[in-house]
């Protein structure tokens, strides 16, 4: 019997789907792999387990009892523990305190330290982590450490069910091969593991089972080596709904220096070694999994990040780029649309007017002082041309809904008349309906000259809209597809880097 | 294992700083004192300093949880209020009185947490709003200063031990030990350092962030009460001061600075913000010695906090990611 099952378990954010009608079945001394591509479900699934949201349908049988889990510390009790992608742990406390931080160990009420201390001591060599000193402070460890922590914390509580999200995406080499380890012993020892990883040399490595995920439904079950790689991909791409996306535009090439040139650009270990050159009414997508750099690249372009190396050319010519105030500059002419819309982009509680005018203001004033008329017709047209849905341009623009906000975000930056448009990720979490009006948007924009560098985690976004999609991996571009050669699945099979570790291990081959 | 008192040290600097600050500047001002440091010194500059950093370690507790008490003073000045009525008479009466301005004090700290933690408000809104509240039932209970105190037990915790040691050291290290170790050292104490270091992460972890938070607001109430019940020791009298419940309320959140603890919680000590507390008034007292005029107290002790707080953010030339800045 299996050790936990979840039947027609479903979840809605809003409107939107997040889980429908999900089945899972967990065995005890089995490492079980889930795969699925952005936004397939994966997270939502996790969550669910480990008690961080509550399903809205289905149910959870452990042991063959039926379990709820309304907090994080019931799924814990439960025998269930999670390394999250998004670590769990207390900067300003020790690694022993927070090993020890879900139960600490007590004698008379107060922590025992030295139980504290022995208890870590022995959690941390179980994750195969005895490099690391108890009493550090998680805030001074580099990020690999950290997540060697989050492992040794979650076997501290002694679980039966352990979860990783992405648990080896920030480690090194070296901690992988020990995290293999120590997962194979965990194995034997009797723990069920649910794995989750992007890395397809991860799940041959060591998945027995595999679930397959997408579009919120878990698509397929099977043993590992079961399927070819390339089947697996097959079966996460399904989709369901084509959206219509505007033709692109016939382009001819010309030998005008590109309006964006970017040469070997890098910061610290995020970024290596990108370049790239982008012209006026070209769309540019960027590509590949979540968190592989594409928001640090736009952020670089932006001025944001600092010590940043390489060399940026507009119209050809090298500019420093110190700030966004410097960026949304006459010469340069760069907006940025950010990924979170509520905190980057708009200033909620002021009205639709202010917001639009923000980061246009110094057009519409003389000598410091807003000229007051010439706001309103400027808002009054971009209000028109994007079709925001408001009652009034006094209203606060958090009362307006999450896609009619991202339209006023982009309308923000549209007042000024950027050359260079970046955006990050502009469709998350808004309705079908105003994503359709932003492709077309952003096709017009192009098509009057604009240069738009577009990351989205929506692959099928990028195949619509895009001329040409870079992937990234790891901080770098891997991989350029044009025109045609924008697929599902070459953007899958390059997002998932498989082409590249097959060149590793096997014989050089071409790319498609 | 190797290397602990390296780790030691790094988890303690802010305290061992501000103790090493202080020692210093108090060694300046014994060795200039014109009396040289003799127990009457001694023990009038205890008194103010203890009395200051019992609000102080009442800051600390709600400021580890990355929230701010801007009611401690108040709380105080009611306490101060209330003891100058009810500890008097026989012993047995001054007991119930002491009990009394505790639980007045436990009270006044608890509907601090209780609005913050249910009434989902920021710390700062509401401290200001009941700290109001507060002072007006202080006023209410003394419209004019005045009340008297159980003047036996005033004199013993105000002044000296055999020896000449000032009773209020041993006031303020019953005080550590009574509360502040325990609570440094349970679960709960634990529950509100990480909620102030990282709410979501603790959330996360299964910390129970309500009632540690709950915790942290009742005993900086009591810390608070406390101060006020020694205020009137060493004044004899009761005074609905505003200014006196401000000005603590803010030197408090000053000493807690001094001492190391962020203001941005989840690290530092009450410890810490004890020494900071007594680093505060010896500047005072430092430049009493030396024959600066009392007006330039504010402005000298203005600049040695400002110096404190630059130091605090060296870390900041090393953000590579201008977004760490505002986040």
């Amino acid at each position: 019997m299996p050790l936990f099952v979840m039947q027609g378990v479903s979840k809605r954010y809003g409107g939107v789907r997040a889980l429908q009608d999900a089945q899972l079945a967990i065995e005890a001394g089995r490492i079980h792999a889930v795969l699925g591509e952005n936004g397939a479900g994966k997270s939502t699934l996790i969550k669910i387990m480990a008690g961080v949201v509550a399903p809205d349908e289905g149910r959870m049988l452990l042991d063959g009892q039926p379990v709820a889990f309304t907090s994080p510390a019931a799924a814990n009790d439960a025998g269930i523990a999670c390394i999250f992608q998004e670590l769990s742990l207390i900067p300003d406390l020790s690694v022993a305190d927070n090993i020890a931080i879900s139960n600490p160990p007590r004698r008379f009420g107060l922590i025992d330290r030295r139980a504290q201390r022995r208890m870590a001591e022995e959690a941390l060599s179980r994750a195969g982590a005895d490099n690391i000193h108890p009493s550090a402070l998680v805030k001074d460890l580099p990020l690999s450490r950290r997540q060697m922590v989050e492992i040794a914390k979650a076997l501290a509580r002694k679980p039966r069910i352990l979860i990783l999200d992405e648990a080896t995406s920030a480690l090194t080499a070296a901690d992988v091969t020990k995290v293999y380890g120590v997962l194979k012993r965990l194995r034997a020892e009797g723990l069920a593991l649910v794995y989750i990883s992007h890395r397809m040399h991860e799940i041959t490595e060591l998945a027995d089972e595999c679930t397959v995920f997408c579009n919120g439904r878990s698509v397929a079950s099977f043993a590992a080596g079961t399927k070819t790689d390339n089947e697996i991909v097959e079966l996460m791409i399904g989709r369901e709904y084509n959206a219509a996306f505007p033709p692109r535009t016939a382009r001819t090439a010309s030998d005008a220096a590109p309006l964006l040139e970017v040469r070997h650009l890098g910061w610290t270990d995020r970024l290596t070694d990108i370049s790239l050159r982008l012209s006026a009414g070209e769309v540019i997508g960027l590509g590949g999994l979540d968190g592989q750099g594409q928001r640090e690249l736009l952020l670089a372009l932006f001025g944001v990040l600092l010590g940043t190396t390489g060399e940026v050319l507009i119209d050809g010519r090298p500019v420093a780029i110190t700030g966004p105030h410097v960026a949304k500059g006459r010469e340069i002419g760069m907006a940025l649309i950010p990924e979170d819309r509520k905190t980057e982009g708009l200033m909620l509680p002021m009205s639709v007017r202010d917001n639009l005018s923000f980061a246009a203001l110094d057009t519409l004033s003389g000598w410091g002082v807003i000229d007051k008329a010439a706001e309103r017709d400027a808002v009054a047209r971009i209000v028109r041309l994007l079709g925001v849905r408001t009652d009034g341009t006094d209203m606060p623009a958090g009362s307006l809904s999450g896609g009619n906000q991202q339209k006023l975000v982009i309308g923000k930056w549209l007042m000024m008349a950027p050359r260079i448009l970046l955006l990050n990720d502009p469709t998350r979490g808004i309705d079908v309906g105003t994503k359709q009006e932003m492709y077309q948007l952003l096709r017009q924009l192009a098509d009057a000259g604009a240069a738009i560098l577009f990351y989205s985690t929506d692959y099928d976004e990028l195949v619509g809209c895009c001329d040409r999609v870079l992937v990234m991996y790891d901080g770098a571009i891997r991989r350029e597809l044009i025109g045609a050669e924008i697929t599902e699945r070459a953007l899958v099979s390059s997002a998932l880097n498989i082409g590249a570790e097959a060149r590793k291990s096997g014989p050089p081959q071409a790319l498609s | 294992m190797n290397g602990d008192w390296a780790y030691w040290l790094r988890e303690h600097k802010g305290t061992l700083l501000a103790f090493a600050a202080f020692v210093v500047m108090f060694t300046i001002y014994a060795a200039n004192h014109p009396m040289g440091l003799n127990a009457n010194v001694a023990t009038t500059a205890a008194n103010k300093g203890v009395l200051l950093a019992i609000v102080a370690m009442a800051q600390t507790l709600v400021v580890l949880t990355s929230g701010i008490d801007l009611s401690v003073g108040m709380v105080m000045v009611l306490a101060n209020c209330l003891a100058s009525s009810i500890a008097v008479g026989s012993p047995l009466a001054t007991g119930l009185g002491v009990a009394g301005v505790l639980l007045t004090g436990c009270v006044c700290g608890a509907v601090n947490g209780l609005i913050v933690i249910y009434g989902r408000l920021q710390p700062i809104v509401t401290t200001i709003a009941t700290g109001a509240v507060y002072y007006g039932i202080a006023l209410a209970l003394r419209p004019v200063p005045g009340g008297d105190v159980n003047a036996a037990l005033a004199d013993a915790l105000t002044g000296q031990l055999p020896g000449g040691v000032p009773a209020s050291l041993a006031v303020l290290l019953i005080l550590v030990a009574v509360v502040w170790l325990p609570f440094r050292r349970s679960a709960i104490g634990r529950a509100a350092y990480a909620l102030g270091s990282s709410e979501i992460a603790a959330y996360m972890s299964g910390v129970p962030i309500r009632r540690a938070k709950f915790v942290a607001y009742t005993l900086s109430g009591l810390l608070a009460s406390m101060a006020g019940l020694f205020l009137t020791f060493i004044t004899y009298t009761g005074e609905a001061s505003a200014a006196n419940g401000g000005a603590y309320t803010l030197y408090s959140i000053a000493a807690v600075v001094l001492g190391g603890v962020s203001l941005f919680g989840g690290s530092g000590s009450a410890i810490g913000a004890i020494f900071g507390a007594l680093m505060f008034r010896t500047i005072g007292d430092l430049l009493f010695v030396f024959n600066v005029e009392p007006l330039w107290q504010p402005l000298f002790q203005g600049l040695v906090l400002l110096a404190a707080v630059c130091l605090g953010s060296v870390r900041l030339l090393r953000i590579r990611n201008r977004l760490d800045l505002y986040g």
